[in-house]
Parts: C-alpha cells; structure tokens; sequence
C-alpha cells in the first residue's frame, strides 16, 4: 500500500515534469517520462483497487485518478504528437474555449436545456404518465398498446425532427415536440408496468381495508410502481438531451447547442465543438445525477438501496 | 395456490384466448391511431384546403385534406402510396428508391453494431479480468450512459471526411460508438452473473479459470447480452441517420429526410420516416432471432 501511494506520488511528479519539459518540445527524455508516468500510476491504482476498506477510495478516488491520468494523457500525447487541432483539439484549449465563450455557450444551454429539453422533458413524461393512469382501467387497450409501445423502442424517433420544424417554427417549441414524442412511450411502458408491480396479496389487503380505487392507487400502486416510473424518467433524461440537440441540426434559430456544434463545425473550431459537447455532458450527467438523488429519497425503502446501507 | 387452480380451468384454453385477445386489443389501437391520424390530417391541412377552395362541400374539403401535394400532414394512405412507389416501382439502384437508401444506411449501421458490440465485449473481459479496470474504466463507462454522446456524431463525420474518409466509414464510427458503452455494461454484468455457489461447484470440480469462463460465464452472459444489442442495434441505427445529416450527403434515410424538409416534401419525409422504423424494427427482431435461436442451442430457457 506505501508503495502505491509513493508510485502514485512519483507519477504526479513526473507528470508536472513532463508538462514543463514539453515546452522546449518533446525529447526523448520527455517520452521515457511518459512511460514512466503511465507504469508508476497504473501500479498505484492497483494497489488502490485492490483495497476494500474505505469505499470512498475504490468509489471515488480510483475513478477519478484514472480520470486525471486520461486527461493529462490526451493533453501530453496531443501536444507531444503535434496533432492538429482540426483532429483533436487539447483539453487545454478546450478548457480556453469553455472559460472565454462561456456567456455564448450560456446561452446556448439556456436555449436547449433549459428551453426544449426541460418542457419537452416534462410534457412528455407527464403526458405518458397520465395515459398509463387512464389506460390502467382498461385491460384491453393495456394489450393493445403495450406491444405497440415496445415496438417503438426500434424507431429513430429523432427522425420526426424536420416535421416538427415545419409544424411548430424554427425556435425550441419544434424541439419539445420532438422530445415530447421520444419520451412518450418509454413513460408509457414503464408506468403500465409499475402499476402492476404491486402483488396480490398486497391489492387484497387493501381490498380487505375497503379501500376504493383511488386509496389503492395512491397508497399501494403508485409508490409500488415508483422504482419503474424512475426508471424511465432516467432514460427519458438522456433521451431529451440527445432529442434536443439532434432536432436542431434540422434548423434553429441562430442559439443552441446542436446549432452551435454544427456551424463551428463547419467553421472548424473543433475546440469550440468539444466545448460544446463538455457542457452537454455535464448538462446529461447533472441532470441524470439529480433524478437518481430524488429517487433515492424516494424509494428509500427498495430493496436496492437497503442492501447498500447494509 | 388453490385460487390460481380454481381461476384456470385448462392452461391451452386460456392461453389461446390471451393470445387471440392481444391480437385484438393490438389491431383496435392500431385502427384508433389510424383513424386519428386521418382526423388529424384534415385538421392541420384546413388552411390549406382553404387557400385552395371557395366554398367546398364537406365532401370536397375533406377529400382536398387528404390529397394534397405538399400537406402539412399528409393522410396514411398518401404515405402508403409514396412509399410503395418508392419500394416496388423503382429500380433498385436509383436514387429515388426507398430500398437503396435503407441499404446504404442499413449497411453503415450493421457495420457500426458488429464493430461495436466486438470492441465492448472485448472491454468487458479486461475489466472482468482486471479489479483495477474495474474499479477505474467501469464508472467512467457507466456515467458516459448519461451524456449525449450522439452530439459527436457532425464532428466524426466532418474530421473523418477532412482525412478523405468519406461515405459508410464514418457512420459506422459513430454507431460504433453508440453500440459499445451498453454492450460492455450488459456484459460486464453478464459474465459477473454466476453466483457464489455455482463457481464454488466450478472450482470442486477443479476447473482451470478458461474451463470456468468457457462453461460457465460465458453461456451465463448470453442472457445480459441479447438485450444490450436489441438497444445497441436500435441506437446504431439512430447514429447512422443522425451521420447523413451535418455534409449534405446524397444517400441514405438521413439524407431522404433532410432533402425531404429542405424542398417541404412532407410526404417524403412520412415515407423515409416509415422506412426507418420498418428497418429499426426488422434489425431489432433479427436480433430477437438470433437470441432465441442462440438461447434454444445452448438448452436455456426457452
């Protein structure tokens, strides 16, 4: 274990030492260093990985060493090998282009994030929410729909996108129909499912308390059917990011983070793309992030949160 | 237990008539959709019918709504005829066939997938091999579920083609791509599936790790990796679409609805869309297929 931190800690000297050596560009010392930072780091972690006592050192700090290591590797190797920026752009420059545009790509994220993906998010999954609570009382349309809603699963559902354009304009209205449509049926599925999660010897106690419909449903069916409905929020999260972005490739007004990767694309500030997709990424793991805390508030009580605490 | 007896007189009797009930229940929704559809069509055409006509009669608005060149939304049948004319009544090699452009964007997306799940299973073996991966690679793989990784794909297509790599090359990247995060996740899981106590019975009977993966967590991860590629396989197709779109590309369904939407060829557009689902839903029940005719080879489950 003594070894590993001190290989770890003779990685990160290393490392700072490469940094600085490489601006009087990359000598052969400078790449023996590189190995040796590789080797010493990759020896460290796995002295890390292979304790299990504090969990927070495998949960969060072997991940995210490993993530540091990729990080200074992508920026050595790119800036070593000389590699055009048009291929790969260096997270330095990346993390420039984040700190000096970060007003437009502010904008940007407002427009689609906080614009489109959050109504469309919203309206979609309540409405697949609402239909799976009215379709609930009905058997046979429950077997109509359910086959026809997996079925859904298979299409490119993104491809309504210039439909939608047409229908309603050019501005984020277009692209919360879009992502309306996409988490839909995921909702839809998983609630109807959900709902039938609760067993039966649970509904007879309920039936045994007298209570009606709507007791059953609120006190037994919907917390039973929580885990499900989480479920397909999570997926809906990524959905609408992905539904979001890809419809403004179709047309936009002149804000958006599909609108801005594609034109600075076209410009080839490859730098500027990859900041864009940063803020993406960080948008879609936030955004999946909170989902995941309020349901563990919520569903405390499943079985896959109480073994953790265990 | 005895109520279950007494509520299923006989299980064929029962089961015929749940089959024959879903079949109902699945053409009643499917004729709802189609007739609101039809409603919809008039609906959202009225101002055009308007433009066109004086005064009609219902009769004429009505039939107007559903035959209009360039509708807002055009009416089913419409759809059916495009893109029965697109399908049957083309050459297979035209521009203007259906058939073509699905193959161009089919082939870009099997390629893709086949790339894909081959490079996630080959991740999920190092990381079962190795704890420090696991601890390391996994989360990373794992929280890249969350972003929308598809964003990349105007970047690839556009540095691939400065490299001078144009046409499928570059969207089967991008499938690739999107194929290889769930297909290492279900098969990390997969081959993590065995529990304790059949890999105790694997090392009483003194199998070498190989026997052990060969026999055990191998077959035991077919389970976890059919249903990743039924989502990779899905998802392949999407990066294939979203491919065509950023360079303006000639061929392929992406390319259909882009040219669809610049020159308002609603109707194209509908039967492009059509295509992409039939195909989405032919590529997912292949793998279905092969998952069942897999599953039934090695004595699983049926």
């Amino acid at each position: 274990m003594k070894v590993g931190l001190l290989a770890l800690a003779a990685a990160l000297a290393a490392a700072a030492a490469a940094v600085v050596m490489l601006d009087n560009g990359p000598s052969t010392a400078f790449w023996l260093l590189v190995v040796l930072v590789v080797g010493a780091s990759w020896y460290g972690l796995e002295a890390l990985a292979r304790l299990d006592k504090p969990r927070w050192v495998g949960a969060l700090v072997v991940p995210g060493l490993f993530g540091l290591l990729l990080l200074w590797l992508w920026q050595v190797l790119v800036v070593g090998f000389d590699i055009p920026m048009v291929l790969l752009p260096s997270p330095a420059r990346i993390g420039h282009q984040l700190a000096a545009n970060a007003g437009q790509l502010w904008q940007d994220f407002r427009q689609t994030f906080l614009k489109s993906v959050l109504a469309g998010f919203v309206l979609g999954s309540a409405s697949g929410f609402i239909v799976a609570l009215l379709v609930d009382r009905s058997p046979f349309l429950q077997r109509g729909l359910l086959p026809l809603g997996s079925l859904v699963s298979a299409i490119p559902i993104v491809g309504i996108a210039p439909i939608m354009v047409m229908w309603f304009g050019f501005d984020w209205q277009s692209k919360a129909a879009v992502i309306v449509v996409m988490t839909f049926f995921p909702m839809l599925v998983n609630t109807i499912a959900g709902l039938a999660a609760s067993n039966d010897i649970e509904r007879d106690l309920m039936h045994s308390y007298a209570a009606g419909y709507w007791q059953t449903l609120l006190k037994l069916r919907l917390p039973s059917a929580l885990p499900f409905i989480f479920n397909a929020l999570k997926i809906n999260s990524t959905l609408a990011l992905i539904g979001g972005i890809v419809a403004e490739f179709f047309g936009t007004p002149v804000v958006g983070m599909g609108f801005r990767i594609s034109v600075e694309i076209g410009r080839m500030n490859v730098d500027m793309v990859w900041a864009t997709i940063a803020v993406a990424a960080l948008a879609g793991s936030m955004f999946y992030g909170v989902l995941a805390l309020i349901e563990r508030g919520l569903t405390f009580w499943h079985p896959s949160y109480r073994q953790e605490q265990s | 237990m005895t109520d279950a007896a007494l509520a299923t007189p006989r299980p064929s009797v029962v089961l015929e008539r749940l089959r024959e009930g879903r079949t109902l229940a699945v053409l009643a929704v499917s004729l709802i959709l189609i007739i609101a559809w039809y409603l919809g069509a008039i609906w959202l055409n009225a101002g055009l019918v308007e433009q066109r006509l004086e005064h009609p009669t219902t009769a004429e608005f009505v039939a107007t709504a559903w035959s209009l060149e360039r509708p807002v939304l055009p009416a089913p049948h419409q759809v059916a005829i495009e893109f029965y004319d697109s399908v049957f009544e083309r050459e297979i090699d035209s521009p203007r066939s259906l058939v073509y452009h699905a193959y161009v964007t089919g082939s870009a997306t099997l390629v893709g997938f086949a790339f894909g799940t081959l490079l996630g299973i080959l991740l999920a073996l190092a990381i079962v091999r190795s704890r420090t991966l696991d601890r390391s690679l996994l989360p990373w793989i794992i929280a890249s579920q969350t972003i929308p990784i598809l964003a990349i794909a105007p970047m690839i297509i556009v540095v691939l083609g400065n490299l001078g790599l144009t046409g499928l090359l570059p969207k089967a990247v991008i499938s690739m791509y999107l194929c290889f995060f769930p297909v290492a996740i279900g098969m990390v899981k997969g081959l993590r599936s065995p529990d304790p106590l059949q890999l105790d019975l694997m090392r009483t009977y003194s199998a070498t790790p190989t026997q052990t993966f060969w026999k055990l967590r191998w077959p035991a991860s077919m389970g976890f990796l059919f249903p990743s590629l039924k989502v990779a396989i899905a998802i392949s197709l999407v990066g294939a679409i979203v491919g065509e779109l950023p360079t303006g590309a000639q061929e392929g369904l992406g390319a259909r609805l882009l040219s669809g939407s610049y020159y308002g060829q609603t109707v194209q557009i509908w039967s492009a869309l059509l295509m992409a689902a039939l195909l989405g839903m032919v590529l997912v029940a292949a793998v279905g297929f092969l998952e069942r005719v897999v599953l039934r080879h090695m004595g699983g489950r049926p």
